[in-house]
């Protein structure tokens, strides 16, 4: 108890000093949640993909399409539960800054499929009987303003023209970690559009989602899928849903490891910052430290002291910066919505926050515990006067 | 007040330092012995192994060769972990600048030796009020060492190298940071410790005033020890 008493005071000698470490840690904490929450978010598909769905593409490429016929050779598969499909529209909402996520999808297997996206069912029915009718996510509808019963318009980049649809349903999330700000709508109306202007695009889709009935048969079932077309005029290529979000990632991979390593860079910063105020502080307490042995004291209960008085710096900083990475990455989160669906704070980067704070606290303490538990006592006391 | 029986037994002790390559004797074949109950001055010029003597006595420091014994305890045998024990148990220091930690109140300074002897909280208060009564600052006892004087900090060292009860109080010229005044109750204090509590006392000092303080004074010159003991100037 005595010792703590001490330490916390030693912590707080030097206040200029010891605020602007604890600035420091601060800064070094937030800056590393943030990144690692940023990573996350990057992940965020992942993470809310199931191990009982499938995707299966253009084994050549996710823009090559798939003929619809292959929908009931799918079926027929052992353990495949439900087939639907989507097409990537792509879209454009007045203008081109206004991005968001939007498909053509096949409406009522993918409802059954996403049990995820949860709608009431007055609006399910609502989207289930109009071809004209889209769902949008509770965050998308939040940003434009729109309310149910709104005609959208959207401008086609990849199919010509422009379509029309009338908001039917407002899906919320069945935990934080699903996307809502998609905008997806019946890819019948896509289909029946084409055959009329682009005939050649027409009963195509671009991938398959497949539910299974166990994970444990997904590696199965995607390989009879792709042995069932192959060498036709479309192979495919099927994966689990996460492998499908993870090829996706793959192609930011350098990105995302790069900042990986900026955020473990600044916690080797913030190591330097705060082992130069320990070696300041164990310069000045040379004599003191001394002093302690004279009476008696043994080198441990100096290097707790020590260590003690480091780990006190490195936890306020650390609390600060947790307290701050939450309104900040919500600030974030507003700003950033319309590229990172999810982004919120993952409980692993506060944790990380944590274990960080005590290695930097430990690592920072060990030279000058190394001195104060080596030096001869004398020597220590010729230091003062 | 008597002398008694042998306190402390130094044997042929040498100490050298090393200076790059070179070997600098700085104590050569010491022999002194210091009874219970004593009041020694050690004086002697700037480098002539005083302080290192004291060092060497309180197990600050270890002897190149000889034997120190401290109430039948033959100290260049222990090891690091014994002689802090020792240390904690048997010696109170007093130093020229006081050395008080600075982030703690006299009490808590007084407090420390303590800390490492196994006494209640309540046990422990009742020795620092009661050191601090007897160097007479029990109204300063929340004061932090910057809020007291050069003379009343180094009352307080003094509190806090008797509160233990040692065996052999040592101090490094304890009067060597204090005016005239503040010096002459620091003296008091001590002479005071050595006759009425019976303390055993090795003072280096540099200031005649003070040594004539002590019952005897060696003096060192150049690392070695003068044969015979100047009498009890008083």
């Amino acid at each position: 108890m005595f010792l703590i008493k001490i330490l916390v005071r030693n912590a707080f000698r030097h206040k200029l000093r010891t605020f602007l470490t604890i600035l420091g840690i601060t800064v070094a904490i937030l800056a590393f949640g943030l990144l690692r929450t940023f990573i996350q978010a990057w992940y965020g598909g992942v993470e809310a993909s199931s191990a009982t769905r499938l995707i299966t593409r253009s084994s050549i490429s996710l823009i090559f399409p798939l003929p619809l016929s292959y929908r009931e050779k799918i079926r027929q598969i052992d353990d495949v539960r439900i087939v639907s499909w989507g097409t990537w529209f792509g879209g454009i909402y007045i203008d081109e800054k206004n991005f968001f996520a939007n498909f053509a999808v096949d409406a009522k297997s993918y409802l059954d499929l996403y049990p995820e996206y949860l709608l009431s069912a007055e609006e399910r029915k609502d989207f289930l009987r109009d071809r004209k009718a889209a769902v949008v996510g509770r965050k998308l509808a939040k940003r434009f303003g729109w309310k149910l019963g709104d005609l959208i318009t959207l401008r086609g980049t990849i199919f010509p023209g422009n379509y029309e649809f009338v908001l039917r349903g407002i899906y919320r999330g069945r935990d934080e970690t699903v996307d809502e700000t998609q905008f997806f709508f019946h890819w019948d109306y896509l289909n029946e559009s084409l055959k009329r202007i682009a005939p050649s695009l027409a009963d195509q889709t671009g991938w398959y989602m497949i539910g299974i009935t166990r994970p444990d048969r997904a590696t199965e079932v995607a390989r009879k899928i792709d042995q069932a077309f192959r060498n036709s005029i479309a192979e495919t290529l099927t994966e689990t849903e996460k492998a499908f979000q993870l090829s996706f990632l793959s192609m930011s991979e350098t990105i995302l490891t790069a900042i990986e390593l900026v955020s473990f860079v600044v916690i080797v910063i913030i190591v330097a910052v705060v082992a130069n105020t320990m070696s300041m502080a164990y310069r000045e307490r040379i004599g003191e430290y001394a002093v302690f042995k004279t009476l008696g004291y043994r080198g441990w209960q100096i290097g707790g002291m020590i260590l003690g008085e480091s780990i006190t710096l490195t936890s306020i900083g650390c609390g600060f910066g947790i307290a701050l990475t939450y309104p900040i990455a919500s600030i974030a989160a507003r700003a950033l919505s319309q590229y990172f669906p999810v982004f919120r704070v993952p409980h692993e980067a506060i944790s990380m926050d944590i274990v960080a704070s005590l290695v930097v606290g430990l690592l920072a303490a060990l030279v000058p515990i190394y001195r104060a538990v080596t030096i001869r006592i004398a020597d220590g006391l010729r230091r003062i006067g | 007040m008597e002398v008694q029986s042998p306190l402390v037994e130094i044997e042929h002790v040498n100490k050298s330092y090393r200076r790059g390559s070179r070997l600098i004797p700085v104590l050569v074949d010491i022999n002194l012995t210091l009874k219970e109950g004593e009041f020694l001055a050690l004086m002697g010029p700037s480098g002539s192994g005083k302080s290192t003597l004291l060092n060497l006595i309180a197990a600050l420091d270890q002897v190149d060769s000889g034997t120190i014994r401290v109430g039948g305890i033959d100290i260049t045998t222990l090891s690091e972990r014994e002689l802090a024990r020792w240390r904690a148990l048997h010696v109170g220091f007093v130093f020229q600048f006081y050395n008080l930690i600075p982030v703690l109140t006299a009490f808590e300074n007084v407090e420390l030796p303590l800390l490492l002897t196994g006494l209640s909280r309540k046990e422990r208060r009742e020795h620092v009020k009661l050191a601090l009564r007897v160097v007479n600052l029990e109204s300063r006892a929340d004061h932090y060492p910057a809020q007291l004087s050069g003379g009343e900090q180094q009352r307080v060292a003094i509190a806090r190298a008797m509160v233990t009860d040692p065996t052999l109080l040592v101090a490094d010229e304890p009067t060597g940071d204090l005016d005239k005044v503040a010096a002459r109750e620091i003296l008091d204090l001590m002479e005071r410790l050595n006759q009425e509590s019976n303390k055993t006392i090795i003072m280096v000092t540099h200031d005649p005033r003070a040594a004539e303080r002590a019952r005897t004074i060696r003096r060192l010159e150049k690392g070695y020890l003068n044969d015979v003991p100047d009498q009890d100037p008083r």
